[in-house]
């Protein structure tokens, strides 16, 4: 019934071959096959973004996408971005906000957060929101997690100009 | 109460602090422990055939085929089912009159909702038991469905159960004073309305799941649990699968969002512990976001008509109003589905001195998804009622909205007292809430850019409410009407041999920080680093008994445990170190992990030193010196029935009133939830309940059509709060603590939900107020909002 293909990519810089179904989808493989819990499903249809990973340095929802497609590219979850550091600021603003609760939604709130930083964002809430907009949180309010990555650009800005 | 006092100002103490929580790290570390992150060896995965229709008689079910399919390892129908697990009904003692049918975690004979569960497949994976779904061919005979509350009672609606003489589950009236007249003396304006409140869900982002094993050697279910309540859940197990309560042991480990949500007793989660016993195996079971929608359950669902009668001056003569309710085929398992509707009768009006007060509430059956305990029960439609007929009513004899609250709102000092409905009140602080709002939100610069904006032709609105909360619930609310509910609970902590604490408690954690708290408490009381506390909550086998966290119990009465179970410690170790160290006891205190002599902080002996005495050299101790270094408590609320919180909210908003958009542009909460343990979970306890108070207001509704088909059963259909829409909420505290306990905690999770609700609702009605319209249905969604600007 299910038709099976074989893959090869890199998760959080480890070469991994699969045989995986076709209609499986990224974030099933990368939670049940590969282990890598990190990443949640909360809605399985694009809208919540708790399965928001990280594909060839762009933030993709790991429901949207098949296993299949990932097949020769770059995945990064939230353990990889733990485990290289790159989400450590965001761990550290967020513990400091309780920008938290639950946990579910983190992992996703992380990688969107990473994809508004890395790519410059300024420290302007409204523009935080409508970036995270994509990211369902129960627990919150989202006001915590708006200053949390406002306070890593703000750091970071901070530590520029130190450098500079 | 005695007890402690001085925990509360010692230099070391935790509590009070705004303390990040320990377990954010393995959080955002994507560590966390999840239900459906569990793989066990020779686990098995379970799907479910859902009714199709609101109402179906069952004439039989064909399997055959999904038998037969890919990867499938059994198929259970509701008839087989039932063989193994009896049904239950969802009634209590002490809510008199309540009836409900019995409940098979698989139907039998009926359908009685969209999404009810008929069927369950076993398979090797997930995607193979959907399969086998697919296969499954059942003979469903459509019945009439009884879809609309308003008509539900009426005599030409079918009978939901054919038991019964009629669709009603229960009704109750309260009669105090004498509204009639009341409302019949000269210069008191009457004003009346119809409020809607639409059905809206919890749509915890982690759904709700469970994985159920079950070790025939030892007859022993263990069941990992999404949810508030383990002992609870234990219970249920034991009863209706028929295991003794000691063989049933519930995990729960991180909770990805419950807000009453997963306290519940669904069919699919007990077919899976049956499937477990049956197969000899672990069976997961995790619910995907369509069975979330329509098998989660429901809340809201009223249609009041109320009145509030005001006198010239402004003073509340009393409120009459009746309250009907849905919810769905079945009153739920075990906590009922008329705590609702009874918390509006108990509630409505709490905060205001008035004489005179009439409540009807009726509760009935309909074929929509049931409905039940939710993140502030019964709280938005109580305060809403109340506060938004007086604004309605401060209006008509052009009084403010704070004036008359000011003139209505109980004193400060006026407590003890009962509310007019008959509910006990202490320690609450409505007119400093009341006082501390209007400063943070600068009340009148918000008014003189109102009155410039409305010349621009800019509608914008100010609303309030005033408002109390349920917490820290007594006996009262389960335990006295027979459900296996406990409202106790303990705490134990045990000092190890290297100096450190590991504390263990009933209450569990699904986010709100109640590990967190736990551990500042303990770390306070008993005087050790933070650091060096491990807490462990959510399994049944490890923790002391007692509820769990839910109805804003968790700090104040697992609070109040732990606080008297590490002070209860502190003195065992106090009594080890005065013999020790030949000094007498009140001499002593224990600071930052180091037994010191009381007053200079002169450090006398690591608590490790002292430890590992008693565990690897007892032959230095006395020989009548049996030290005990665990201690465990208990603790209940027994003067009250609840110990209520009180705040005071307000929502500034901005109305669209071409598009009927309503944006909402700050919100401010007063809250006093007594003594504060940790300032910034709280504060976030708040935001998070405000914000999905918005949400009911503003956006959530699950939508049926004629035929109880759910209609948004997604999330691009149903609209939940983003970031983008919601407002910067700003939060205060009055610390009025309770005289129930020594910690002086009460609860805190439920206020933001239960009030912003009508204070937007004020809001709005504020910003319409030059139009001379008004909106009384919740979601207040554009196409209402234009509804009632274009109504003549």
């Amino acid at each position: 019934m299910s038709k099976t293909a074989n893959i090869t990519l890199k998760i959080n810089g480890e070469d991994i071959t699969a045989t995986v179904p076709v209609r499986l989808n990224l974030v099933d493989f990368l939670r049940h096959d590969v282990g890598l819990t990190g990443s949640h499903v909360g809605c399985e249809h694009g809208v919540c973004g708790a399965c928001t990973v990280e594909v060839n340095g762009d933030a993709v929802r790991g429901c949207l996408m098949l296993a299949v497609q990932a097949d020769g590219t770059e995945v990064t979850t939230v353990e990889g971005l733990s485990d290289s550091g790159r989400s450590a600021a965001l761990i550290r603003s967020f513990t400091a906000r309780n920008a938290l609760q639950c946990g579910f939604c983190t992992p996703g709130m992380l990688a969107s957060a990473l994809s508004y930083i890395d790519a410059g964002g300024a420290a302007d809430k409204a523009a935080i929101r409508e970036h995270i907009s994509g990211n369902y949180c129960r627990c919150t309010g989202y006001q915590s997690i708006v200053e949390a990555i406002c306070d890593v650009i703000t750091e970071n800005a901070t530590t520029e100009e130190a450098g500079a | 109460m005695t007890g402690p006092a001085m925990i509360f100002d010692k230099p070391n103490s935790y509590i009070g602090q705004p303390t990040p929580r320990a377990d954010a790290a393995r959080l955002l570390a994507g560590r966390g422990r999840f239900v459906d992150d569990l793989q066990l060896p020779r686990m098995v995965h379970a799907a479910f055939y859902r009714s199709p229709y609101a109402h179906a008689k069952i004439n039989g079910i064909d399997v055959t085929e999904a038998r037969a399919a890919p990867g499938v390892v059994a198929v259970y129908t509701g008839a087989e089912l039932s063989k193994h697990v009896t049904p239950y009904v969802g009634v209590l003692s002490h809510l008199a009159g309540l009836r409900s049918a019995p409940q098979h975690p698989l139907a039998v004979d009926a359908a009685r909702w969209q999404g009810e569960p008929l069927v369950m497949v076993i398979a090797q994976t997930r995607a193979q038991a959907e399969d086998a779904c697919e296969l499954i061919d059942p003979d469903l005979e459509e019945l009439p469905a009884v879809v609309d509350s308003e008509t539900a009672l009426d005599a030409e609606t079918p009978v939901l159960h054919s038991e019964f003489d009629s669709n009603l589950a229960w009704e109750r009236t309260v009669d105090v004073g004498d509204i009639d007249s009341a409302f019949a003396a000269p210069g008191v304006t009457v004003v009346e309305r119809q409020f809607r409140f639409g059905r809206h869900t919890g749509v915890t982002l982690e759904s709700r799941g469970t994985v159920c094993d079950y070790d025939p050697s030892e007859e022993q279910l263990t069941v990992y649990y999404s949810g508030q309540a383990p002992h609870m859940m234990q219970v249920i197990y034991s009863k209706h699968l028929g295991i003794a309560e000691e063989n049933v042991r519930v995990i729960s480990n991180d909770v990805g969002g419950s807000f009453g949500i997963k306290i519940h007793t669904y069919g699919d989660e007990i077919a899976a512990g049956v499937a477990a016993k049956l197969l000899n195996r672990p069976v997961k079971f995790i619910a995907d976001r369509l069975e979330s929608f329509m098998t989660d359950i429901h809340a809201r669902d009223h249609v009041v008509t109320a009145k509030m009668g005001i006198s010239e001056q402004g003073t509340i003569v009393g409120i009459d109003f009746d309250d009907l309710t849905g919810i769905g085929p079945f009153s739920m398992y075990p906590r009922t589905s008329a705590i609702e509707c009874n918390q509006v009768l108990n509630l409505t009006g709490a905060p205001y001195a008035m004489e005179n007060y009439r409540a009807k509430g009726r509760v009935v059956f309909q074929n929509k998804t049931l409905m039940c305990q939710y993140r502030a029960v019964g709280h938005p439609i109580a305060m809403a009622i109340a506060d938004c007929l007086l604004e309605d009513c401060a209006r008509s004899i052009g009084m403010d909205p704070v004036d008359v609250r000011r003139k209505n709102l109980m004193a400060d000092d006026s407590y003890p007292r009962n509310s007019t409905s008959g509910m006990k009140l202490d320690d609450l602080s409505h007119q400093k809430a009341l006082e501390k709002l209007t400063e943070i939100m600068d009340y009148k610069g918000l008014r003189d850019d109102q009155e410039a904006k409305r010349k621009a032709g800019v509608y914008r609105g100010i609303g309030f409410v005033s408002m109390v909360e349920v917490t820290n619930p007594s006996p009262m609310f389960y335990g006295i009407g027979g459900a296996p509910i406990a409202s106790q609970d303990g705490a134990t902590v045990r000092l190890d041999a290297g100096g450190a604490l590991h504390i263990s408690s009933s209450i569990t954690e699904q986010g709100q920080g109640t590990n967190a708290i736990l551990g500042q408490i303990a770390a306070g009381v008993f005087g050790v680093d933070i650091e060096r506390v491990k807490v462990s909550t959510g399994d049944t086998k490890t923790v002391p008994y007692g509820g769990g966290t839910w109805a804003s119990r968790g700090a104040g009465i697992g609070g109040e445990a732990m606080l008297q179970a590490a002070h209860a410690l502190k003195e065992q170790v106090l009594e080890v170190a005065g013999v020790l160290l030949q000094t007498p006891v009140e001499a002593l205190d224990i600071k930052n992990g180091c037994v010191v002599d009381a007053g200079t902080d002169n450090e006398r002996m690591p608590l490790a030193d002292l430890a590992r005495t008693v565990y690897y050299r007892g032959n230095e101790l006395p020989s009548d010196l049996k030290p005990e270094l665990i201690a465990t408590r208990h603790y209940r609320v027994s003067d009250f029935p609840f110990v209520f919180t009180n705040g005071a909210m307000a929502a500034h908003v901005e109305v669209d009133i071409e598009t009927g958009f309503v944006k909402v542009l700050h919100f401010w909460a007063v809250e006093d939830c007594g003594r504060v343990i940790n300032p910034m979970l709280v504060d976030e306890q708040v935001r998070g309940g405000v914000v999905q108070g918005i949400g009911g207001a503003l956006y959530e509704e699950c939508l049926y059509s004629p035929e109880g088909q759910l209609m948004n059963a997604t999330m691009a259909d149903y609209i939940v709060p983003m970031a983008a829409e919601m407002p910067e909420i700003t939060v205060a505290h009055i610390e009025t603590p309770t005289k129930t306990s020594v910690l002086g905690a009460k609860g805190a999770g439920e206020a933001g939900t239960g009030g912003a609700p009508a204070a937007i609702m004020n809001a709005v009605n504020d910003a319409l107020s030059p139009l001379g319209k008004s909106i009384w249905q919740m979601p207040m969604t554009p196409e209402r909002v234009l509804q009632v600007i274009n109504r003549n």
